[in-house]
């Protein structure tokens, strides 16, 4: 509250010519607070992306009295106010503050949220749950006094299961939890992964950090970075760049210096510390039923409405405790822009959380919410509710559950627009079972090279480009977030808005006609290469 | 509040500023006592200054700490540039200086040093600062008392929490 006072002091300040605008920027970035094309533009911390449905009321309530009826879920699992007006951002971060909630660190030179998978804690594939973990680097990165103006924005992921749905190697850290032959915890530490301009997958520079280091690790990675980093080119600042000048290991050898100086130091922690953590993350009370029974009531329900069969296999997925599963409600319906939600889906949200989920949601970072503690034995009246507010499309992993940054309609930095050219393919492949058919395809949209939109990583990934004045579109192919994790490769000279959906449906064409078994499009790809696409695409001219 | 000659903050209290600041190129050490010379000045004439006591060096946000490392305890105390506010540096030669030297006098921000970096830079070892000098300087102090005593009390700043806490079970 202490610094709700405070920024409130500053934007007066502010607003009556006391602090200028460049004294003021960063004190209003700590606090969210970005200045778009058209408004300035707040984001809402999340952290990791666990919302509690009384927090989701609140958002929803914010973004009815402040702001337009909606808001958008960001990649960085964080929530985004388009149009606040700069006078009452103070108002609304009292308001956030009422539940716990606030801006601090969303945007600037600093350590921005720790993100993570969006199934933490109930993923059938996970080593152990990665949020006590987030947290302590939530409490560590949150107000770091050494840290807050480094050469740029710093991105942390945090990946504890076999799929890394964090994409954490592209991230300035991505830290991938491990046990050793000894049964102990730690992390594989990788840097300088990042998209953006300069794509880079990240380098792994340890092994095994034993976790009661793990913050004294990431302090020296910072320390390193905080000196040494670039600070006379914006583009040049990231740490991907410095990891590339110094060289991997040249990087390597100055982080161990000063992780030796501070190892065993005020920022080892304890595993009552941990024990502490994991004591905020407590499982919940769930129910024991017969899981086998349950199942097959859900299947029959599934034999007899097919939508709802749909809607199963391509939104609900598994979960640790027999008789449950976790629920994606999709933020992607046909015609709407990607992560948007009105004020009344926020509530419904809210709502279904309460009656099915523990009054717990998360974020995920492709923009979607997720109910992570359903019984299954409540999938069918879940999935009407869902569907009426909107939030039921089943279209999870598909090509039209696509990641798309704001781009040209909302965003000053973009080349050309990004979300009609989502809703353009969603409209080109609004037939299920030939979405169906296609399976997981990672479909990625930037509306600029600065990659909010994550294009590189993406299966198909497509940028917006300035082509003497009018927006274009670049396609990319082979880019993939997980932990094989690769950057796509240009496929050719770039399209027009109206040309694209042909494009992918050209690609998709391709990979049916190729695909062995149930290869999915990426394997297809590794297998043939970019050639057969290539060829596919421009000589269809 | 008595009107002082160049204001600072030293210790938490508001008091006189005897120092003069001698600019980077300046080609010779001055006879002047109570100098604040550049880092490449001062390894120029190390054994000069190694018999005035009235000398204190400067520096800049390129100019690490290991610069100057060796003769640390000749100098008054160690003031550190902010060309710019927004250059972060300083705050990793504050904490290299206290943790890896163990250096124990006067570190002073010097620069465009703002009322709203002070707290930071208190708890990255901070000890004086020289205020930019539009900068309201009695409100700097209040401001600075607030947060120590947020700081001391837990107050909101989670990461200075969690490091007391580490602290003390370490
Ligand atoms: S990728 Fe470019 S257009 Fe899209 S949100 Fe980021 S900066 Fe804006």
């Amino acid at each position: 509250m202490e610094r709700v006072a405070q920024f409130r002091q500053q934007t007066e300040r502010y607003l009556s010519g006391e602090i200028s605008e460049a004294e003021f920027l960063p004190l209003r970035l700590q606090n969210g607070l970005y200045i778009q094309r058209l408004a300035p533009m707040l984001r809402i911390a999340i952290p990791y992306g666990m919302l509690s449905s009384t927090q989701l009321h609140k958002l929803a309530d914010i973004s009815r009295d402040y702001d337009k009826g909606y808001a958008h879920f960001t990649t960085r699992q964080n929530l985004q106010l388009n149009w606040p007006k700069l006078a009452e951002v103070p108002d609304i971060l009292e308001e956030l503050a009422s539940v716990e909630m606030h801006a601090i660190q969303t945007s600037g030179n600093c350590i921005r949220n720790t993100t993570t998978d969006q199934f933490a804690g109930v993923a059938a594939d996970e080593l152990e749950d990665p949020r006590p973990y987030c947290e302590l680097i939530r409490q560590w990165s949150t107000f770091h006094p050494e840290f807050a103006y480094l050469p740029r924005k710093f991105k942390i992921a945090v990946c504890a299961s076999e799929t890394d749905r964090a994409a954490s190697q592209v991230h300035d850290i991505g830290l991938h939890l491990k046990h050793n032959d000894r049964g102990e915890t730690g992390f594989t530490v990788f840097v300088g992964g990042g998209l953006g301009r300069t794509p880079v997958i990240g380098t792994r520079i340890c092994e095994f950090m034993p976790r009661a280091e793990i913050l004294n690790y990431l302090d020296a990675i910072l320390r390193v970075y905080n000196q040494l980093g670039r600070r006379d080119n914006k583009y040049k600042a990231r740490i991907k760049i410095l990891v590339r000048a110094l060289g991997a290991d040249a990087f390597r050898d100055k982080v161990q210096q000063e992780f030796e100086l501070v190892r065993g130091g005020e920022m080892t922690v304890p595993d009552s510390e941990f024990q502490r953590m994991a004591g905020f993350f407590t499982t919940p009370d769930y129910e024991s039923c017969d899981a086998a029974a349950v199942s097959t009531a859900v299947r029959r329900q599934a034999s007899d409405d097919r939508a709802f069969a749909r809607w199963l296999e391509r939104n609900v997925s598994t979960h640790k405790t027999p008789g449950y599963a976790a629920v994606t409600l999709s933020l992607k319906p046909t015609g709407i822009a990607p992560g948007d939600a009105t004020e009344q889906q926020m509530h419904a949200a809210a709502e279904l959380a309460d009656s099915y989920s523990f009054g717990e949601l998360r974020v995920s970072h492709e923009q979607n919410l997720i109910l992570a503690d359903v019984r299954q034995a409540d999938l069918y009246p879940l999935w009407k509710q869902a569907q009426a507010a909107g939030m039921a499309t089943p279209n999870i992993g598909t090509l039209n559950d696509m990641i798309c940054c704001p781009g040209g309609d909302f965003c000053s930095l973009a080349n050309a627009k990004s979300i009609p050219i989502a809703e353009a393919i969603q409209r080109q492949f609004d037939d299920l079972d030939y979405l169906y058919d296609i399976g997981e395809v990672d479909l990625n949209i930037s509306g600029c090279m600065n990659a909010c939109g994550h294009h590189h990583v993406g299966h198909i990934g497509i940028l917006g480009v300035d082509k003497k004045g009018q927006e274009f579109y670049q396609v990319q192919l082979g880019g993939d977030s997980g932990h094989e994790a690769s950057l796509g490769k240009v496929l050719g000279p770039s399209f027009s808005q109206d040309e694209v959906p042909g494009v992918i449906n050209s690609l998709i064409e391709v990979y049916l006609a190729r695909r062995q078994g149930d290869e999915l499009f990426i394997d297809t790809y590794r297998r043939i290469g970019i050639e057969p696409f290539k060829t596919r695409v421009y000589s269809n001219d | 509040m008595t009107e002082l000659d160049n204001p600072m903050i030293k210790d938490g209290v508001l008091c006189e500023n005897h120092w003069q600041l001698v600019p980077k190129g300046h080609p010779e050490l001055p006879g002047a006592a109570n100098i604040i010379v550049p880092a490449l000045l001062a390894l120029e004439h190390q054994e000069r200054i190694a018999q005035r006591n009235d000398i204190a060096v400067w520096l800049d946000s390129d100019e690490p700490p290991e610069l100057i490392a060796d003769q640390l305890p000749q100098y008054c105390f160690i003031a550190i540039n902010f060309p710019v506010f927004s250059d972060g540096r300083g705050y990793s030669y504050a904490r290299t200086l206290r943790q890896r030297f163990q250096y124990c006098g006067e570190v002073r921000a010097i620069g465009d040093v703002l009322l709203e970096q002070l707290f930071y830079l208190h708890r990255c070892g901070f000890s004086a600062f020289e205020l930019r000098e539009d900068q309201n300087i009695e409100e700097a102090l209040l401001r600075f008392n607030d947060f120590s005593e947020a700081y001391q009390s837990g107050g909101d700043q989670l990461q200075s929490v969690l490091s007391k806490r580490l602290q003390q079970s370490n």
